[in-house]
């Protein structure tokens, strides 16, 4: 099958009074239909900027995208005309927000928020619409949702907004949707009721999802397919039982042995990746990575790493070869 | 509950904290209570670390504020190293305050931004006057520096020239300061990069050990807690529902409530998740103004079928020959 998203070289830097900040620096990933991509990664590493890059989404200035390709469904959306992308958003893509609190309107009421990319993409009367609403704030399981469309976003909780939010991106029935850290500011049942919903509404529509999270645990639940960044690349990708099962990078190694986990039993010690992520006006040369790397050599700090294949479906980006 | 009291450093038996809540601009009426904690019991050891975990809302912050006397109790005795705390004045608590410091979870809001790293973390050693003179305060700061794993040339840097790590280093410093005996970790490492949670967690195992430490250690990550802590207490809705050895917590939760929050933890490793039991809650979590009668948890219950549960509230029960509690009507 063909692919459904395929990102080629993205690159989009921010032009800021301190200098040049390359938040996405040369990422190329791929996506089929009613696919789960994890895309994970410390704060900065520059996943969320490759998802806004997506929906064109960057405020230029100072953000730009200064080269590569996003095609989704065989169209470049970097070429679009403003028009264009517009009739993307929302309907054929659509996004999910970290921040259900912040992320819908106070002063308009659910039924109208939830309404609004029907109306404009499918040129429905409000009345319609709003029938449409109550559907879908059912089937994100918001209890009396024909009383529930006149509510405003503060009669809601966390997690009601963030249902919400679900049923929003639904309305038009995109082709995928993307979901920036969706449960971040949730409690673990809360998330865990959101995520089990997110994982059952897209495989019932068929919609390919990306989940952006820092949260290992959610990505090995619920993704196919896992891409680690880190300072603006992707360093290792593959299936989620590759990368979990034998991680090669040594970024992603470091990550697995930091967390602790609920299935270990003994009191283990933890193994911290030494120092922090980089700033990224001051990207360290070659390999981002390096001077945190217990495994790094002398070719890591000139020469910056591309991604290699080391088995099938797993490419990680490192000079080294490192087993867990 | 424990057998050898007399180690026993930290003793809260039926601890209540409401908020009023008034009504009217002009003659406000009490028209209720937030009951924030409503009966809370527990002890901990000299030495040991209690994590109190529980989703947003369910009292645990309260608690650790309460014990403190941050927030004044309504009712119930807290006692620390033997002595009743709760009925002190602001007075007779400064001294003992030395020994019960607090590590809160945003290293950017905790620290003032205009102070110098070294003098947040010596301002608690001017307080409560325990440096002779100028020299001996700096030194004292950069030993500390050096015990959190900063550099003592750090000293004059302001906060934000650190990084949320970093910052967080000089939390545990300013907590340190004064030598105290129990210290309560307030979501230290929520807002934190994985990365670097891992270096925090191991920081305050370390220091635990060096200075004989006991925590009380406030989290919503149930993995976090179980990893350092000795005994885990589960709090929901303003009342402990278990409370076991992290061992038994994890190996054998009797609470529905504690099975489902461990069920919706995911475990970072896909072949363990696609055999997990994943337990759901419906609903949400209910307001601490009006909370449901009977057991609490009653109705997000996957089990709560009798009478009893609507009925009766449920108080924590021993496990039978098990250092383990749990508050539920079922078996």
């Amino acid at each position: 099958m063909s692919a459904l998203l395929d990102v080629k070289n993205l690159q989009t830097y921010f032009i800021t009074d301190d200098g040049l900040v390359k938040a996405v620096d040369g990422v190329s990933f791929d996506l089929r239909e009613g696919e789960t991509l994890g895309l994970v990664g410390e704060s900065g590493c520059g996943k969320s900027v490759t998802a806004l890059s997506i929906l064109r989404l960057i405020p230029n200035p100072p953000g730009k995208i200064v080269g590569g390709e996003i095609l989704f469904e065989g169209r470049d959306l970097i070429k679009l005309s403003e028009d264009e992308i517009r009739a993307v958003r929302g309907n054929r893509i659509a996004m999910i927000f970290q921040e259900p609190m912040t992320s819908l309107n106070p002063v308009l009421t659910i039924g109208r928020q939830v309404s609004e990319p029907i109306i404009v993409h499918r040129n429905t009367s409000k009345e319609e619409a709003l029938k449409e609403s109550i559907k879908l704030l059912t089937s994100v399981k918001i209890p009396a949702a024909e009383t529930r469309v006149k509510a405003y976003p503060h009669h809601f909780s966390g997690g009601m907004r963030q249902r919400a939010m679900i049923a929003m991106g639904l309305g038009c029935n995109p082709k995928l949707i993307i979901a920036d850290e969706p449960t971040t500011a949730l409690d673990v049942t809360i998330q865990a009721q959101l995520l089990e919903l997110m994982k059952n509404l897209t495989r019932d529509y068929g919609t390919a999802l990306i989940i952006i999270t820092h949260n290992l645990g959610v990505v090995a639940r619920y993704a196919d397919r896992v891409n680690v960044m880190y300072a603006g690349r992707i360093v290792e990708k593959g299936t989620a039982r590759s990368i979990y099962g034998d991680p090669r990078h040594p970024y992603t190694i470091g990550l697995m042995a930091s967390v602790p986990r609920l299935d270990q039993d003994t009191k283990t010690k933890l193994v911290p990746i030494e120092g922090q992520p980089p700033d990224l006006l001051y990207v360290p040369p070659g390999c981002a990575f390096h001077p945190r790397c217990i495994y790094a050599s002398d070719k890591c700090p000139q020469v910056v790493p591309e991604l290699r294949a080391v088995d099938a479906n797993h490419e990680i980006a490192c000079w080294e070869n490192v087993k867990k | 509950m424990s057998k050898n009291s007399n180690h026993t450093l930290l003793k809260v038996k039926n601890l209540k904290v409401h908020f009023p809540i008034f009504k009217g601009a002009v003659l406000k009426k009490k028209v209720g209570d937030v009951k924030a904690v409503d009966g809370v019991n527990f002890h901990i050891t000299r030495g040991e670390t209690l994590g109190l975990v529980g989703e947003s809302g369910c009292g645990k912050t309260t608690t650790g504020r309460a014990i403190l006397q941050l927030d004044r109790p309504t009712a119930g005795e807290i006692y620390f190293d033997g002595h009743q705390i709760s009925n002190l004045t602001d007075e007779q608590l400064r001294p003992l305050r030395r020994q019960m410091q607090m590590i809160f979870q945003d290293p950017f809001g905790s620290l003032d931004p205009r102070m110098t790293a070294g003098d947040i973390i010596g301002e608690p050693l001017l307080i409560h006057k325990l440096t002779a003179g100028k020299n001996e305060y700096r030194e004292k700061i950069r030993e500390l520096l050096q015990v959190v794993g900063l550099k003592p040339a750090m000293f004059d840097r302001y906060p934000h020239e650190f990084s949320g790590g970093q910052r967080q280093r000089i939390g545990v410093a300013r907590a340190l300061s004064v030598r105290p005996d129990l210290i309560i970790c307030d979501e230290p490492v929520s807002a934190l990069d994985v990365s670097i949670q891992a270096q925090i967690i191991n920081l305050l195992e370390e220091l635990q050990e060096k200075f004989n430490l006991t925590y009380l250690f406030i989290a919503h990550d149930l993995a976090v807690v179980r990893h350092i802590s000795d005994r885990i207490a589960v709090m929901y809705l303003g009342e402990i529902v278990e409370i076991a050895t992290r061992r038994d917590l994890y190996r054998n939760p009797l609470h529905p409530y504690t099975r489902s929050l461990l069920s919706a933890v995911p475990v970072p490793d896909p072949v363990v998740e696609a055999e997990r039991e994943h337990i759901l809650l419906e609903g949400e979590v209910p307001s601490p103004f009006n909370p449901p009668a009977g057991c609490k948890f009653h109705p997000r219950c996957p089990k709560a079928g009798r009478s009893l549960c609507r009925e009766k509230a449920a108080v924590l029960n021993k496990v039978a020959g098990e250092e383990h509690w749990v508050a539920c009507h079922e078996d």
